[in-house]
């Protein structure tokens, strides 16, 4: 501000720049405006004082409320499984299979499970568990590897056929296309099919059978079954994870299916698992 | 007056003016962001972290030109319900290797900073060729074509150099390998004990079930190691980060 001029007209000095005779007057800042904005200078200051702020030599100040965004999280999740501490240490030593449905313990692990189900299964299994091609649909009563509580915590537990847990539910089938010669693979599809359907070549499914009785009913049953300690699925149930026209068939004895589930036990606590146990257990399909 | 009067000295000199703001602008992010290169506590020490073997680092190239991270974050962030779905809450460590990193801004998919080990390589396979056929309600586009796209690998250790340069500490035995590393880890018939040494923790699958090495071996690789290395049974949190 160089020379202080008045405006006439106002009587209010003004800044010194014109505009072809147009001069800008120099009001005062608003008061409130101005001790808002000092205001807002002390409080900035007190809040790097208060909170982590200022980066020095080996670290940043930790400032003097001691906050931190890891503290808070532990916090918070310590807290809420203190809500829970009592559930919680029931479900753990409950028996499963042994926990009537009118039971508060029941509901609260139906509860808990279908949310841990809804956010971290249903991805392959699906929002309401009804699965799809290569994901078993968890609502009907057809298990591969069991379907009572105990069983289905421990399919969660440890997961089926991954490299990352010793205990994984494991079986592979052999690709019978490196072992079938050409057309057999043909008939023990048609014998396949002649399970649990009317339109077939009864010929064809004949000269399956032998096959199928050779290779297949080790594991499959004499009746093709199935059989639960080795996941080997009922052939003869209309019910199919793969698909169960003579396409997919073929397809599943050429090459052999070799479904993973990741172990769970690494990612969720045992009560979470124990309550998806319950919850898909409850699904409707549950032994 | 005095150093007032001075401004206008600037006002009537636009280079002037651009050349003493841009100082004041550099003041401001000295304060701001070089500390972070010189303080100790950035990156908190891990155990498990090491640099993306070939094909991951391929997968992840991959990720990037697709544009993944425009719907994918890959950043967990400490609060309960993010642990909760996701897992243990990011650490810098973790993106260290990582030019450019990818923790995203938004989540219109899920956060996949811990997809690894996750899903079974099938699941990706049909989710990444038809996501609706696992997840109808899912909006995410269909990449099929990565499976048709073959792979050979033929710029793999120009790519590990060019992170050398950067900063991330790839050793010649690992550029040297770089090539037959990128094929074996989608072989596990192959011999790959000499990649899971030179890399640690590195999963070797048929990611994507056919014998030709693809863009989705490549993406899956990727997908599968994501989270997955740093050890936390040997990791406490120092609460004051």
């Amino acid at each position: 501000m160089s020379d202080e001029q008045i405006d006439h007209e106002t009587g209010v000095g003004t800044t010194g720049h014109e505009w072809d005779g147009i001069k800008e007057l120099n009001n005062p800042l608003p008061r409130w405006w101005l001790w808002t904005f000092y205001a807002c200078i002390v409080w900035g200051i007190g809040y790097t004082i208060a909170y982590p702020a200022w980066p020095m030599i080996s670290g940043a100040t930790s400032g003097v409320l001691g906050f931190a965004t890891r503290t808070e999280v532990a916090q918070d999740i310590a807290a809420h499984e203190a809500e829970n501490a009592d559930l919680v240490a029931a479900l753990n030593a409950a028996d499963l299979t042994d926990l009537p449905p009118t039971d508060d313990l029941h509901r609260y692990a139906v509860a808990r499970g279908g949310s841990v189900f809804r956010a971290q299964c249903s991805q392959c299994h699906g929002q309401g568990a009804a699965g799809t091609t290569g994901f078993p649909n968890l609502l009907d009563n057809d298990w591969l590897w069991g379907g009572d509580q105990e069983a289905i915590a421990y399919s969660i537990r440890h997961g089926i056929r991954n490299d990352t847990d010793w205990d994984a539910r494991y079986s592979q089938m052999p690709a019978y296309g490196e072992i079938f010669e050409d057309g057999e693979i043909a008939a023990v599809v048609e014998y396949v099919t002649s399970l649990g359907n009317t339109d077939f070549d009864a010929s064809l499914a004949q000269a399956g059978e032998g096959l199928f009785m050779d290779n297949c009913a080790a594991c499959h049953g004499n009746d093709a079954g199935g059989n639960r300690d080795l996941g080997a699925p009922n052939l003869a149930d209309a019910i199919w994870l793969y698909g169960g026209d003579r396409a997919a068939l073929t397809e599943t004895v050429t090459n052999a299916r070799f479904g993973v589930m990741p172990a769970w036990g690494q990612r969720l606590s045992e009560e979470d698992v124990r309550a998806v146990a319950v919850y898909v257990h409850a699904l409707g399909g549950g032994e | 007056m005095g150093i007032l009067d001075k401004h206008a000295i600037l006002e009537r000199s636009p280079t002037l003016l651009l050349v003493s703001s841009l100082l004041v602008v550099t003041v401001g992010g000295i304060v701001e962001i070089a500390p972070l290169f010189w303080l100790e506590n950035t990156i908190e020490e891990v155990e498990g972290m090491r640099p993306y073997a070939p094909l991951e680092l391929a997968g992840r190239d991959i990720y990037i030109r697709e544009g993944c991270y425009v719907c994918h974050s890959q950043m967990i962030r400490p609060m309960r319900d993010e642990v909760e779905r996701y897992g243990h809450y990011s650490l810098a460590a973790e993106s260290m290797y990582d030019h450019p990193f990818q923790w995203g801004s938004k989540r219109t998919g899920p956060d996949l900073a811990r997809v690894g080990g996750r899903y079974s390589d099938d699941w990706h396979v049909a989710h990444l060729k038809d996501p609706q056929s696992v997840v109808p309600e899912s909006v995410m586009p269909k990449y099929a074509f990565l499976s048709e796209t073959a792979i050979s690998g033929e710029y793999i250790e120009d790519l590990l150099r060019t992170h050398r340069f950067v900063g991330v500490p790839y050793t010649d035995d690992q550029i040297a390998h770089a090539s037959a590393d990128f094929r074996v880890q989608a072989d596990p018939d192959g011999d790959w004990d000499a990649l899971v040494e030179r890399y640690p923790g590195a999963v070797v699958s048929n990611f994507d079930g056919q014998s030709a090495l693809t863009e989705m071996d490549a993406l899956i690789a990727y997908l599968q190691m994501l989270g997955t290395l740093v050890d936390f049974s040997t990791f406490t949190p120092d609460a004051s980060r």
